[in-house]
């Protein structure tokens, strides 16, 4: 059902976007969404994500992705494996999304798409009204450095910096000066919890606190988009729990978009929307 | 942040900054002594030629003797019947003096100079004439007496009178060089590279006088002092000081000095000279004056500084070679190699850290940026190995002038053949009339013994900065173009 909506939908997206003229900037309609915390509290989980055509117009694009026929193809050994294909995908700005699915799915080529980390080999991908698969190298850089956050399952936490130093490395590319970096980074920790750790190398920290450094790394620059790559997986039960309440708090807090991917139930549960990969086909879960 | 970045790293990653900056550190420390004693060694043999050709001297303008001309060297000592004088026991003393051209070379005509002085590019020249005097003695036996009485069988009694008393022969041969200077001339040649030791040197009023100056060794091994008396062809001329090389245990260029016009004199070759010395405006011009000289004076033997440096053999000479070939190649190799350690650990380094790109390439971190920070690292490493290598540099340049090698240095004159050794003396060369080629073969060479002293300058340094920093450039710039070429989305697996 989800699928043949979103056939209906992409027509109708691809019209958009080619009315949008010759550049990549994406249709109509307000650029940026208010400020986090003008923005309406998300809304209970939405069972379908075919309900977002025409009306995507009308709200805040900000984190806002529009997917139209995205298909992803690699060459492997001699033969083309299709990660991802025909993905026709609506996520709107604030969804907090879930995405499920066997290894091998798609899941990894869904996310580094939406990340901005590459581009579909067929397929149009647009965030917040630019369409990412015309950009170039260093505009894609760009975006990621302003409007996405990452977070990732093995934290990805430079070895030979401090905790503060890693949440300034996200305000490197914003050109942002050292006195408001390290004053914005120290925000940042201690609203995970981790103002006292500032001057410890991660090597010093547990799991949980090197994913707290590293959500503290993702959204110091205040970004529309966060997506975690399994951000419980290496984590117990307890420390789960608390990156889940964190990572929620900070999606209600701060409007922002939040897709994880993961293979815990349990997480996937407390999402508004859950999506199911399987062999390169997106399936909304109801 | 970048610097932050970089301190961290080359901290905690120790090991692999100090392998590189080891590596680095020997070839720069390498790079500074060879730099240093090649310096040195080239120094040397600066003295060594100073003390033949003089100083401030760019190009030497000879000729040399055509095969059969009978140019150069003493000719054949020929003896008349009533030569010599006979004692009563019937042997005959001969003695008879030559003062000729040095060997190998000719004579030309002075007016040379002018034609050289006229060539552009030619700062200042002076001529000076190389002769060569040798000195025949000796006794012979009279070989036609009759049968003395008592001899027995008709046979001839053995000839008596010789040196020996039993009818033997005795000659001797003594040979020194001279050199007639232009009193008038530029300060340049022979002369300049000397220092009184006693007495006066030349003056102006002494053109044509029958004086002489000595160099302070021969006089000592030849017993003259200032105010005796030495004979030159034939004349008596009076010693009016001896002089010394500037460098120290080296002999100056001739045995003896004269004004150019005595010399000429005795020689009985007026107007003739054998050397031009000739300085150049600048070191820039001395190829274009050599060509210029070769063409205007078709039939000299032009020669330069750097082919006078050929002609320095000796410990010197072989270290001249050692630091050209061996010093030089090692260099080159133990660079190479250290900047090959210095990619490699660079790009093995950029391999390990492949997430960490990513992850700052997913932040947002441009490949500009990313570049930067690995050729930063890169070039700290190097600087850091190029500061350990001058220092470790500098201890063993110390060492080596703490040391102060002597190297002993032969300088032969060759073609541009100008000076010779202290005059030896070719006694108990008996047997044979006639002094024809052989003697004064050591007529055109000085040996001198001279201190190795291997100087550091600022020149060495920069070359040794500059290198470290060449290395760390490209060591960062390989590695940075690999951090660069990372995908994003294949750096970040783990995203996957």
């Amino acid at each position: 059902m989800a699928r043949g909506a979103a056939a209906a939908r992409r027509g109708a997206a691809q019209r958009r976007l080619n009315r949008a003229g010759a550049g990549p900037r994406c249709p109509p309609g307000p650029r940026a969404g208010p400020p986090p915390a003008a923005r309406p509290p998300p809304g209970p989980a939405r069972a379908s994500i075919s309900t977002a055509t025409v009306e995507t117009v009308e709200r805040p694009t900000k984190g806002a992705y529009t997917l139209a026929g995205v298909g992803r193809a690699y060459q492997q050994k001699g033969r083309t494996v299709h990660a991802l294909s025909k993905v026709d995908l609506e996520i709107r700005s604030g969804d907090m999304v879930a995405v499920q699915g066997p290894t091998g799915g798609g899941k990894s080529t869904l996310l580094q798409l939406l990340g901005a980390l590459d581009r579909p080999s067929t397929g149009t991908i647009a965030l917040g009204g630019e369409l990412l698969s015309q950009l170039g190298d260093a505009r894609l850089g760009a975006i990621r450095g302003r409007e996405i956050g990452f977070v990732f399952q093995h934290f990805n936490l430079i070895p030979t910096l401090t905790a503060l130093e890693n949440v300034e490395t996200a305000l490197v590319p914003l050109g942002v000066s050292a006195e408001e970096r390290r004053s914005r980074a120290s925000e940042a920790l201690e609203s995970v919890g981790l103002g006292e750790r500032g001057g410890h190398l991660p090597s010093e920290l547990s799991g949980g606190q090197q994913q707290r450094v590293a959500i503290a790394r993702a959204i110091v620059k205040r970004p529309a988009v966060l997506l975690a790559d399994e951000p419980t997986g290496n984590l117990d039960e307890e420390t789960r729990d608390e990156i889940m309440n964190l990572l929620e708090g900070l999606w209600r807090d701060q409007g922002l978009t939040l897709v994880i991917v993961t293979h815990d139930s349990a997480v996937a549960r407390r999402a508004q929307r859950r999506l199911h990969i399987k062999q390169g086909s997106v399936r909304e879960v109801a | 942040m970048f610097t932050t970045y970089l301190r961290r790293e080359l901290v905690h990653r120790r090991k692999h900054s100090l392998i590189i900056a080891i590596g680095m550190a020997l070839a720069i420390a390498l790079v500074v002594v060879v730099n240093a004693v090649s310096a040195g060694v080239s120094a040397a043999q600066s003295t060594a030629l100073a003390s033949v050709y003089g100083v401030g001297t760019d190009i030497t303008v000879t000729q040399a003797a055509e095969p059969g001309e009978g140019g150069g060297g003493p000719g054949g000592f020929s003896f008349g019947a009533d030569e010599g004088t006979t004692a009563e026991d019937g042997t005959t003393t001969l003695e008879q003096t030559q003062l000729s051209t040095a060997r190998g070379i000719t004579s030309f005509d002075a007016a040379d100079l002018d034609t050289v002085l006229a060539v552009d590019g030619v700062e200042d020249a002076t001529a000076t004439l190389s002769l060569e005097s040798t000195s025949f003695s000796g006794e012979i036996p009279d070989f036609g007496q009759t049968p003395t009485e008592g001899s027995t069988g008709g046979m001839p009694a053995p000839p008596s009178g010789g040196a020996d008393g039993a009818g033997g022969s005795s000659f001797g041969v003594d040979s020194f060089s001279v050199e007639g200077i232009d009193l008038g001339g530029a300060a340049l040649g022979p002369l300049s590279s000397v220092e009184l030791a006693d007495g006066r040197t030349f003056e102006s009023t002494d053109g044509g006088a029958d004086v002489a100056v000595l160099d302070a060794s021969y006089a000592e091994s030849a017993e003259l002092a200032v105010g005796d008396v030495i004979e030159v062809g034939g004349a008596e001329l009076e010693i009016i000081g001896t002089v010394a090389s500037t460098s120290a245990d080296a002999a100056t260029a001739s045995d003896v000095y004269l004004p150019l016009d005595t010399a000429q004199t005795l020689a009985d070759l007026d107007g003739q000279v054998t050397t031009v010395y000739v300085q150049a405006t600048g070191s820039d011009a001395v190829d274009a004056v050599q060509a210029d000289l070769e063409g205007a004076l078709p039939e000299a033997t032009v020669s330069t500084q750097s082919d006078l440096a050929s002609s320095v053999s000796g410990s010197l000479g072989t270290a001249s070679d050692l630091v050209a070939s061996l010093g030089t190649w090692l260099s080159i190799i133990v660079l190479l190699a250290a900047f090959l350690i210095a990619i490699l650990f660079t790009i093995s380094g950029v391999t390990r850290r492949t997430r960490e790109f990513g992850t700052l390439k997913a932040i947002g971190w441009s490949n500009r940026r990313i570049v930067g920070q690995v050729a930063g690292e890169s070039v700290v490493q190097s600087l850091l190995g190029g500061a350990i290598g001058i220092a470790v540099g500098l201890v063993a340049v110390l060492v080596i002038n703490l040391a102060a090698p002597s190297l002993s240095t032969t300088s032969t004159g060759g073609d541009a053949a100008a000076g010779g050794a202290p005059g030896g003396t070719a006694e108990g060369m008996a047997g044979g009339m006639g002094g024809g080629p052989g003697f004064g073969q050591q007529a055109t060479t000085v040996a001198a013994d001279v201190t190795l002293n291997a100087p550091v300058t600022v020149g060495i340094l920069a070359i040794a900065v500059g290198l470290a920093v060449i290395g760390g450039v490209l060591a960062g710039a390989i590695g940075g173009w690999r951090a660069a070429r990372l995908r994003p989305a294949e750096a970040l697996r783990s995203v996957a």
